[in-house]
């Protein structure tokens, strides 16, 4: 072959390879393709920060309501991912997280500032707060929240705003499942996972012949839970006796703990949270139920979703109380001890599981964001789907891309019968494998929804 | 059969409560005829009093917790624990009891400055402004003591040895699992002393006649030379002080928080209308009567007949009330019927 004919014959080869190249990268929706918004500072979104040199977060949190407390420890542990994310402070969780992209400078070079807002635990007021956060403050993104009829009413604003949300404390199945979206992540445990952390233990400690009555809040989160506990309970042989929906923030139960007296049930389920479950559960005690004999078998009361925080106002009626929890204080591992190390040296106690999950939301966007290079959503977003982390208190965990729901393992505690400090309240009973509390994405229902909003 | 006592002693429990706090408002519309929007707040205010007087005797020393080796930890010891050891410890469980001390002359006190200083501007002018004003009142209070406390409840326990149940079903040769809280057994009776004593004062003493007196004709007992208006600022300030013992005492039940007088204030105004505005026996009556109806309502019985009939009772009742009756139960012929 003469020299003409190769360099002809490598030409059309090399316009053959650049056309199929092409063909093949046109055809791949763009955001299969990594780093396809690389440098798309220049997408339109909402809030884009440009070239400013901060970026402001919304912590947007129950201030006043049933879960103030809870809301008062994710802003604390928020502030402290915000000094950290600014390479303030010993750095916390920034040095156990892996992988880590964050460099201690803010995010992609940029300060973190933020804005506060009350979500009074009403879902309307929540929705009303983080909308003055996005069109006012201009925040990029919102997270915080203690209840998941509130998780699920910001969520469902930001995927429509086109903002991220990183929920906060949220139990419901519903948040990532029928009501997911696109744009919110959960890093908190679920009912469900809650049950399956807790049937073995329940089976262990109370029996397969028990009866169980059921108080529940009456929203979202207090339904699933009730119908997870539920399920877990009756696959156990338990029988139900009766399962009662109490409004939040009812304050006085006792009408409704007085028909538990002669209902034949032998164990309380206590489907409320917070301020909530603080006073049923006080007032269930002083109605003698910890006391009573039924069926031949001590009156048991068992509270699905626990918290340090929780048993610190419930005080010594939570003693010997069976629970499960996302995370606590105590745990050994090396993510845990960094968290409640700077936590503590700026507080003076230590984290509850509302500002643990807070933080690590915190933490993980803005890891998120450094990754993918850019603020632009949908590229972050992507970054979280399917993102697998350890050194965040928990074990390898996993952002499950289908219904961005994180899986790792659940605690199962007990309100401590000799705690050997003021804050030593809740004691690790299991540390349940994520692998026992996993599920199908699709058991929940729900579609997530578009990238581009 | 143990169900329905049992439910019946919840509602009078709960009536107790309703009725005491109703009474306060319902004395102060009859005798002033002022629509106090601000009675939620005094109710809070007295629960307040208890959580100051447990606080007060709680100033503690900060101690280093030798136990928390992650961080600096500190943990609160009581100079009165410091000081007087056991006692100390015995002072401090009494705080609620204790508070009642403090609570009656600090409330007297704000309801005689209250009234002095902003109820008696309103007594001419309309019902509709007297409720924006002592609603206003009532948000300014509210704000102040969240300023102060927190909005977090705060819990304020009963004395240790009325923290548990009576076995009441035990006592009365009933069964055995007819048993009630030591201090809603506490609160009930001193529901009912306090209703009492208001009621004897304004029966059998020459003030609490010439207050009646002035209830029914405020012009007459005017001509005959007598001071109404000082009288009737003395009874605002009873009010105010019945309104704060109901919060004191209910203090153990429900830990204070700033928002608790709105929560009640509510449902006094249900109980006032149904027993009829400005009629004291009905405010009673009328407590009683919501707090048992509320009681049988959450049985499980009547729910699986009528779903959600418990948070709703109270206010269907006071519907139909104002449809047949305007008046209210016992109200006086007239008053809020036009």
């Amino acid at each position: 072959m003469s020299t003409k004919d190769k360099s002809k014959d490598e030409s059309r080869r090399d316009f053959l390879k650049a056309t199929a190249a092409t063909g093949i990268a046109a055809s791949s929706p763009m955001f299969f393709v990594k780093d396809a918004y690389a440098g798309s500072h220049n997408m339109p979104f909402r809030n884009n920060p440009g070239s400013a040199k901060s970026v402001k977060f919304g912590f947007n949190v129950p201030q006043s309501g049933a879960y103030a407390d809870e809301g008062a420890d994710e802003l604390r542990a928020y502030k402290l991912a915000v000094k950290h994310l600014n390479g303030e402070g010993d750095g916390g969780m920034m040095n156990t997280m892996k992988p880590m992209s964050l460099k201690g400078n803010g995010i992609l070079g940029k300060k973190v500032e933020y804005v506060t807002g009350d979500t009074q635990t009403k879902s309307d007021a929540a929705r009303a707060s983080a909308k003055r956060m996005i069109e006012k403050d201009g925040v990029l993104m919102i997270t915080g929240g203690s209840s998941s009829g509130v998780a699920v009413a910001v969520q469902g604003l930001c995927q429509e705003m086109g903002v991220i949300f990183m929920a906060g404390l949220t139990h419901s199945n519903d948040t990532t499942g029928k009501d997911k979206r696109r744009y919110g992540f959960r890093h908190f445990f679920n009912a469900y996972m809650s049950g399956r952390a807790l049937g073995p233990v329940l089976k262990k400690e109370m029996g397969t012949d028990r009866k169980a009555y059921h108080l529940t809040a009456d929203y979202t989160w207090g339904w699933t839970q009730e119908e997870s506990i539920k399920n877990t309970t009756e696959e156990l042989g338990w029988q139900t006796t009766a399962a009662v929906k109490t409004p939040v923030g009812a304050g006085d139960f006792s009408q409704y703990i007085t028909p538990i007296l002669n209902s034949g049930a032998d164990v309380l389920i206590l489907n409320h949270y917070g301020k909530d479950m603080i006073n049923s559960l006080t007032q269930a005690v002083q109605f003698g139920l910890r006391d009573k004999q039924v069926n031949g078998k001590q009156f048991e009361i068992v509270v699905p979703l626990f918290s340090r925080l929780m048993a610190q106002g419930a005080g010594d009626n939570i003693k010997g109380i069976l629970g499960t929890t996302n995370w606590n204080w105590s745990l050994k591992d090396k993510g845990s001890q960094a968290f409640v190390k700077s936590f503590g040296a700026e507080y003076g106690f230590p984290p509850s599981q509302a500002a643990h999950t807070c933080y690590v939301q915190a933490l993980l966007y803005a890891n998120a964001c450094e990754q993918a290079g850019t603020f632009y959503p949908p590229q972050v977003i992507k970054a979280l789907e399917g993102f697998n982390f350890d050194g965040m208190g928990n074990g390898p965990t996993e952002y499950r891309a289908e219904d961005h729901q994180c899986f790792k393992d659940v605690l199962v505690v007990r309100g401590n019968q000799n705690p050997s400090s003021q804050f030593d309240l809740l004691e690790i009973v299991q540390e349940v494998p994520r692998s026992q509390v996993e599920y199908p994405a699709s058991m929940f229902g729900g579609e997530l929804g578009p990238y581009v909003v | 059969m143990d169900a329905i006592l049992i439910q019946i002693l919840n509602g009078l429990d709960k009536g107790g409560a309703y009725a005491l706090i109703a009474l306060g408002l319902t004395l102060t519309f009859g005798t002033l005829g002022v629509v106090n929007f601000a009675h939620g707040a005094l109710f809070m205010l007295g629960a307040f009093c208890a959580v100051s007087v447990q606080q007060l005797l709680t100033l503690s020393k900060s101690v280093k917790d030798e136990s928390i080796t992650f961080f600096d930890a500190y943990k609160d010891q009581p100079y009165l624990e410091i000081w007087w050891g056991d006692t100390g410890t015995a002072i401090i469980d009494y705080a609620v009891p204790i508070s009642i001390l403090f609570a009656i002359p600090i409330m007297l006190l704000i309801g005689v400055a209250m009234e002095r200083g902003l109820i008696k501007h309103f007594y001419k002018r309309s019902h509709a402004e007297q409720i924006l004003v002592t609603f206003g009142f009532a948000i300014v209070v509210q704000e102040i003591i969240k300023a102060f406390y927190g909005a977090n409840p705060i819990p304020t326990p009963a004395p240790d040895i009325v923290s548990g149940s009576a076995a009441i079903g035990a006592m009365l040769g009933l069964s055995e699992s007819l048993v009630y809280p030591w201090w809603r057994l506490i609160y009930l009776l001193f529901a009912g002393v306090v209703i009492f004593a208001v009621f004897a004062f304004l029966k059998y003493t020459t003030f609490g006649m010439v207050v009646r007196a002035g209830m029914a004709d405020r012009e007459t007992v005017s001509l005959l030379g007598i001071n109404v208006e000082r009288r009737f600022t003395i009874v605002f300030g009873i009010a105010t002080v019945v309104a704060g013992l109901a919060g004191v005492m209910y203090a153990p039940i429900l830990p204070p928080d700033y928002h608790m007088g709105m929560d009640f204030l509510v449902l006094s105004f249900v109980v006032v209308v149904v027993g009829g505005m400005g009629s004291l026996g009905g405010a009673v009556a009328a407590g009683f009567l919501l707090g048992i109806l509320q009681s049988f309502a959450s049985m499980n019985e009547i729910k699986s007949i009528f779903p959600g009939i418990d948070q709703i009772i109270i206010y269907l009742v006071a519907v139909v009330i104002l449809l047949v009756r305007p008046r209210g139960l016992m109200g006086r012929e007239g008053v809020m019927e036009d």
